[in-house]
């Protein structure tokens, strides 16, 4: 078990030496791609601001805890940008060009490889920014989160991109039976949309399929309310890690029936 | 001119093949849209005394984003900047280079095709989500104002092609243009009335607005459909929407023959 551990940490650590190797070799391009998400970001937080010209209240939200929230989804969404977006868009091409037959033959778990093949590095600086967003806005705020919410809180935020992860892994994995996948990984672009709003807003079947089937009002929403200390009851805490649970474990479903019906693309 | 009705036909049966694609996009795309609306509808009913939101009534905001999603449907750039950009660094344009067709007519022609077809697989989910918001789907109020929608709504579309067209240029330039294009429809997104209507932003920040292409990508055609924008200031609007897309073909037309000087045809 543990040289296992160690094996894989080896090659994880060989993988991230790769990335950065790569990025540093298009420097300009790292730091526009940086500018692109900030520029994403600061445009979601203005449309939060242009909303709250016209109103003081969306639901029970006040202006700075919405700010929070949309901090919150953009640092689970940067997090997960870093370990494993590019990986899983990316699989649809391993699919189409062979490449995936070379990596199946490796003497590694596939799914590590799909998973963790490079480092997004410029994910980290926008979850960088993202975090100070939350910082800033928990000033604004006058909440004082204590030191239990500010140590679970991690915890919360690595259910949410495993959570991420899973349904992006699930949604890739649709590349194994159609050719052209990209509409549908892009489509998960549009999923983050809702992360960042307030779940008190919905209503109805649109708020049970986004909770429990695809779990978006879970991902920001609840580690919002735990820095807000407005988790009423442990429920939504547990929602959130059942259903990060849940999505793990049909994910691995999904990949092995995927896997078991691949007849290689190309040769 | 017949040569560009065979790449149109061409074009419409090479993206018969995206049509389950185009299915999934345009109903990816009414999620957040629909979780707008969701917001707007809880906004609207935290809202005591004057209920109104910059002169939008609930049903207005929501017609707004049915109008928009028709809009987009029929003029959004999806694939073409990123496909353009290909053939550039791929070394794809040579063959133009010999052929008797002009590149630029070309793509238009096969962006007209991709367009077409969208707006038959998206009519699908589109059609679905106005039958539900039925309620809120107007007709213009005036025959007028319904030819004005078309026209600017046309121009829209060119206005898209050419912005896109020339942001594809850059790949004669650079190696990756994907971070150029994200920027650009970063604006287009929250600039073009996308996200919010226009008119519901601090008047001088409208006003600031007016005179840059962005609004003339989306937001001006629905804010004529809608009756928001009437009289000579709608005439005015038109002017500066032709003129803007006069500019981008222009540019458009000079990036290339800047472009095609330091191409050095690689790949090919």
């Amino acid at each position: 078990m543990f040289k296992t551990l160690q094996r894989y940490g080896g090659i994880y650590a060989a993988l991230w030496r790769n990335s950065v190797i790569r990025e540093m070799g298009f420097k300009s391009n790292f730091i526009l791609w940086i500018f692109v998400e900030m520029l994403w970001f600061v445009m979601q937080i203005g449309f939060i601001a242009v909303i709250y010209q016209h109103t003081d209240r969306i639901a029970t939200w006040t202006k700075w805890e919405v700010v929070l929230l949309v901090g919150i989804s953009h640092l689970v969404q940067q997090l997960f940008t870093a370990f494993f977006f590019t990986n899983l868009t990316q699989l649809s091409d391993l699919i189409r060009t062979g490449k995936l037959d070379f990596m199946l033959l490796l003497p590694v778990n596939s799914r590590f490889l799909v998973s963790f093949r490079q480092v997004d590095l410029g994910g980290f600086v926008n979850a960088a920014s993202a975090f100070a967003v939350i910082l800033y806005s928990i000033r604004q705020l006058h909440v004082v989160p204590g030191l239990v919410q500010w140590f679970t809180f991690p915890i919360f935020a690595i259910a949410a991109v495993v959570i991420h992860y899973s349904l992006m892994l699930i949604l890739a994995s649709t590349s194994f039976f159609t050719v052209r996948a990209q509409g549908i990984v892009w489509g998960y672009y549009n999923l983050f949309n809702i992360s960042r709003l307030p779940d008190a807003v919905f209503r109805g079947f649109f708020k049970v399929f986004f909770t429990f089937a695809i779990p978006m009002l879970l991902v920001a929403n609840v580690p919002a309310k735990l820095l807000l200390q407005r988790l009423s009851s442990p429920r939504e805490a547990f929602f959130l890690f059942i259903m990060a649970a849940g999505c793990l474990v049909l994910s691995e479903f999904v990949w092995r029936y995927s896997l078991k019906h691949y007849t290689s693309a190309s040769s | 001119m017949k040569k560009y009705w065979h790449v149109i036909n061409i074009g419409i049966q090479n993206t018969l093949v995206y049509r389950v694609n185009f299915l999934f996009r345009a109903s990816f795309g009414l999620i957040p849209l629909i979780a707008t609306i969701y917001l707007w509808r809880s906004v609207y009913a935290s809202k005591t005394g004057d209920s109104s939101v910059a002169g939008y009534s609930l049903a207005g905001m929501i017609s707004y984003y049915v109008l928009i999603t028709i809009v987009d449907a029929f003029t959004a750039v999806n694939e073409d900047d990123w496909q353009i950009a290909a053939d550039i660094k791929d070394g794809n344009i040579n063959q133009f280079l010999l052929k008797p067709i002009d590149y630029l007519w070309y793509r238009l022609c096969l962006f007209f095709a991709g367009r077409a077809i969208y707006v038959v697989a998206a009519a699908i989910p589109v059609g679905l989500f106005v039958y539900f918001q039925r309620e809120y789907f107007v007709l213009p109020p005036d025959r007028l104002t319904g030819l004005l929608f078309v026209a600017s709504t046309i121009m829209t579309a060119l206005l898209q092609f050419f912005m896109s067209y020339m942001m594809a240029m850059l790949a004669f330039w650079v190696l990756e243009v994907s971070t150029f294009i994200f920027i650009l429809f970063a604006f287009e997104y929250i600039a073009g009335g996308h996200l919010f209507p226009l008119d519901i932003l601090p008047p001088t920040l409208a006003l600031l607005l007016k005179f840059t292409p962005f609004p003339y990508q989306l937001f001006f055609p629905v804010s004529i459909y809608l009756g928001r924008s009437t009289g000579s200031e709608r005439w005015q609007g038109l002017l500066i929407q032709f003129t803007w897309l006069v500019i981008f073909y222009a540019l458009a037309r000079a990036v290339w023959n800047r472009g095609i000087r330091r191409y050095t045809a690689v790949g090919g």
